[in-house]
């Protein structure tokens, strides 16, 4: 079992060339019912009485064939068709009333199951394999029973990730190929199937990403982009560091009600989000109480336009950020300070350091190890920071002299949402998300390979 | 001389502990505050004052009017809620059994694949979530589960791809020494018991800190529930149907009995949160030092 972990490190093509050897070898060496196990999946195991294994080899064999026929290979003949005869669309259309849609998300489904098939059928070659090597050292098969009962057992991990696998690649995998590959068609408003079909337009989409003239995206991606990393920079540090001051606050020696303080925080993350993010928004309305009563006082003469200002609309949401953010934080900091052992500060003391000095010296440096990767994922979690931004402004102040809708405060991630549920302009949003993943898979990459506590997976067992 | 020294050393502590306390009621009255007028607004009387958005908070008159209004039938605000429950109640228990068997198969098997699977997830976690609306609306309405259906749709749609947060389930299982696997092995049990008799026993926090934050995310979510019930008032959770009220009809006293179906909403969830606190520190501490 232990050698299997090590497969991981083999180059892949390396592992491709060692499989096709094998399967080579198996045939050459292998007896008649292995090697008639090559076209029917399953003989040799149900030959040799391994029924259990041998009926779901070839169960799997007969489905592919009958989806394949009955189903997938209409669709798979499409999908190239939808690549390269763009021109032929309307013809098309009339004729067969063809639905991109339905083309484009069975043809990948058709492509993954096909490799499904073959990772199967490359099972089945191993399984004849270790049976006949089995049998020729003089040694018993194992029972369809002892096979039923190792899936509680040595094949635990199967029968635990099966459903969970399955539920992932439906709505997760399948999903995600599919939008990836529209980011490379003109899927949108004016061509919704099946009335209207939608065909390959290459780079065309990141095309227009990158364009800056007036129609195109490029300046307001820009905008969008820059406000993403600034955002997601100051909702994460700021609440870094006064989550960490309110918990030393707290922490301190000689304040009494610790819990009290700490419940009363607490509270931000009890209440759903939407709830108390809606309330806020309509306190700093026009309309709202804080203008209402500046204005009863006669301090401002007109409502501060906390909304429909640019900036002060982005200064408000990472403020009320900190609102959201500061409990969380404060819990987190709270149970790992008192972690920090205390003679370190003891001694820190006897040589004579100040507080700020200890803070700098001690905590900070304990904290930042200790939490690295935690600001990380906070990080990346804040460039995908969907509710607040969308309950509070809904990307708003929005302006002619951005495309596609977006307003000032919108994130990627919420002009994604508005693309794909206001304009329908689903290519677009489909070329946003790809840029989300980019820019959160190179924020991470570059972060993870420069934090100092990177460790070692099995240290901690 | 030492003396004297003590003392002002504990005045100057003195001094810096009022700063602290006056610091922390501030900080509690801003913390407070928005909570503070969201229960005052519910208690405007709906029938003598406006129930849009005012300029004061106390109400000149309580009344319980925007409470009435929620139970009088006129909105569906029973069937949302009763939705939002049970979509809470059902997803809080799959997604914990799907979440600790992720987690127990990734901790304590040693598999083909297990490093490649674990790196799969976690590139396929940087896409953004609501990249896949389009296609997952789709293929819930192929079974009937959008709109009228929405309810199990969403419970699917949350639990279908929650295997891939184990990441805090499994830091704990790992903490938990190995050898008692072992030994229980020794004695015969099989993968299977040590996982239902042995672990889950031990993984108490960690089983209610799981089940806790999936209860709660349900009761937030705005995205797929308004995507997916899309234009059928009945199959609405709390959250995107009151959300219509402060976007579009707040003028028209919607907005106090948004307060109020706030406030409804905001109990149960804020006093079950309280009650399993604990559970839930010790998550998320756990969770940020492992990453």
């Amino acid at each position: 079992m232990a050698g299997k972990n090590k497969a991981g490190g083999q180059s892949a093509a390396g592992m491709l060339g060692s499989n096709l050897k094998e399967i080579g070898t198996t045939f050459a060496s292998g007896d008649w019912k292995t090697k008639l196990s090559y076209l029917i999946m399953g003989f040799g195991p149900l030959m040799r009485g391994q029924i259990v294994k041998g009926l779901l080899f070839l169960g799997a064999q007969i489905a592919f064939i009958a989806y394949m026929i009955g189903f997938g290979g209409k669709y798979l003949s499409k999908i190239t068709t939808l690549g390269t005869v763009a021109t032929q669309k309307i013809g098309r259309k009339t004729v067969y009333g063809d639905n991109s849609f339905l083309i484009l998300l069975f043809g990948i489904l058709t492509i993954i199951i096909i490799g499904f098939f073959i990772l199967v059928w490359r099972m089945n070659l191993r399984e004849n394999l270790v049976e006949e090597t089995l049998l020729k050292q003089g040694k018993k098969l194992p029972t369809n029973k002892k096979f039923l009962a190792s899936l509680l057992d040595e094949n635990f991990d199967k029968t635990l990730l099966a459903l969970p696998c399955l539920g992932i690649f439906v709505f997760t995998v399948l999903p995600i190929i599919f939008m990836i590959c529209v980011a490379f068609t003109n899927y949108d408003a004016n061509h919704q199937s099946p009335t209207n079909l939608f065909t390959w337009v290459g780079l065309e989409n990141f095309k227009n990403l990158f364009s800056f003239g007036t129609t195109g995206f490029g300046s307001t991606f820009i905008t969008v982009l820059i406000w993403t990393l600034v955002w997601a920079f100051f909702a994460t540090f700021i609440d870094y560091f006064l989550g960490l001051a309110v918990a030393m606050l707290i922490n301190k020696k000689g304040i009494k009600f610790k819990k009290l303080w700490r419940t009363i925080l607490v509270l931000t993350i009890a209440v759903p989000q939407f709830v108390s993010l809606l309330y806020i928004m309509k306190m700093f309305g026009n309309d709202g109480i804080v203008n209402g009563y500046l204005m009863k006082w006669g301090w401002i003469s007109s409502p501060i336009p906390f909304w429909t200002n640019p900036t002060l609309a982005r200064v408000m949401i990472i403020v009320i950020n900190i609102w959201v953010g500061i409990p969380y934080l404060m819990l987190i900091a709270t149970g790992l300070l008192m972690n920090i052992p205390e003679d370190l500060y003891e001694s820190a003391r006897i040589d004579g350091a100040n507080p700020v000095q200890m803070f700098f010296k001690i905590t900070l440096p304990y904290m930042l190890f200790v939490t690295g990767p935690f600001l990380l994922t906070q990080f990346t979690g804040n460039l995908n920071n969907f509710n607040v931004i969308y309950l509070l402004t809904q990307g708003r102040p929005q302006s002619m002299k951005l495309t596609g809708n977006a307003g000032y405060t919108d994130l990627l991630v919420t002009w994604l949402y508005k693309m794909t549920v206001t304009d329908t302009n689903y290519k677009m949003a489909a070329v946003i998300g790809i840029m989300v993943f980019i820019v959160t898979a190179v924020v991470s990459l570059i972060v993870y390979n420069t934090l100092p506590s990177v460790k070692d997976e099995e240290g901690f067992q | 001389m030492k003396e004297k020294n003590y003392a002002s050393m504990s005045r100057k502590r003195a001094i810096g502990n009022f700063f602290a306390y006056l610091l922390l009621i501030l900080i509690s009255i801003v913390w407070l505050f928005p909570f503070f007028g969201l229960i005052m607004q519910s208690f405007r009387s709906y029938s003598s004052e406006y129930g849009g958005m005012v300029d004061y908070i106390i109400p000149k008159r309580f009344s319980l009017d925007n409470y009435r209004f929620l139970f009088s039938g006129e909105t569906n605000f029973l069937k949302w809620y009763g939705n939002t429950v049970l979509i809470a109640i059902v997803v809080a228990i799959l997604q914990t059994v799907i979440v600790l068997c992720v987690s127990y198969a990734l901790s304590r098997m040693r598999f083909r694949g297990r490093e490649l699977l674990m790196r799969f997830w976690l590139i396929l976690g940087m896409f953004p979530g609501f990249l896949t609306m389009i296609c997952m609306y789709f293929l819930l309405k192929q079974f009937g589960l959008t709109q009228a259906g929405a309810v199990p749709g969403l419970i699917l749609v949350y639990i279908a791809s929650c295997g891939m947060g184990y990441y805090v389930c499994k830091g704990y299982f790992d903490t938990i020494p190995k050898a008692l696997d072992e030994a229980a092995r020794i004695d015969g049990a099989t993968r299977a018991q040590i996982f239902v008799q042995m672990i889950i026993p031990l993984s108490k926090p960690i089983v209610i800190y799981t089940a806790l934050v999936a209860f709660m995310a349900p009761w937030c979510d705005y995205i797929f529930a308004s995507y997916v019930a899309f234009g059928h008032d009945k199959s609405y959770n709390v959250a995107v149907a009151m959300t219509r009220w402060v976007w579009t009809n707040d003028y028209q006293g919607y907005f106090t009995r948004f307060c109020a179906g706030g406030i409804l909403v905001a109990i149960p969830v804020t006093i079950l949160f309280m009650c399993l606190q604990k559970y839930y520190v010790e998550g998320v501490t756990g969770g940020a030092v492992k990453g």
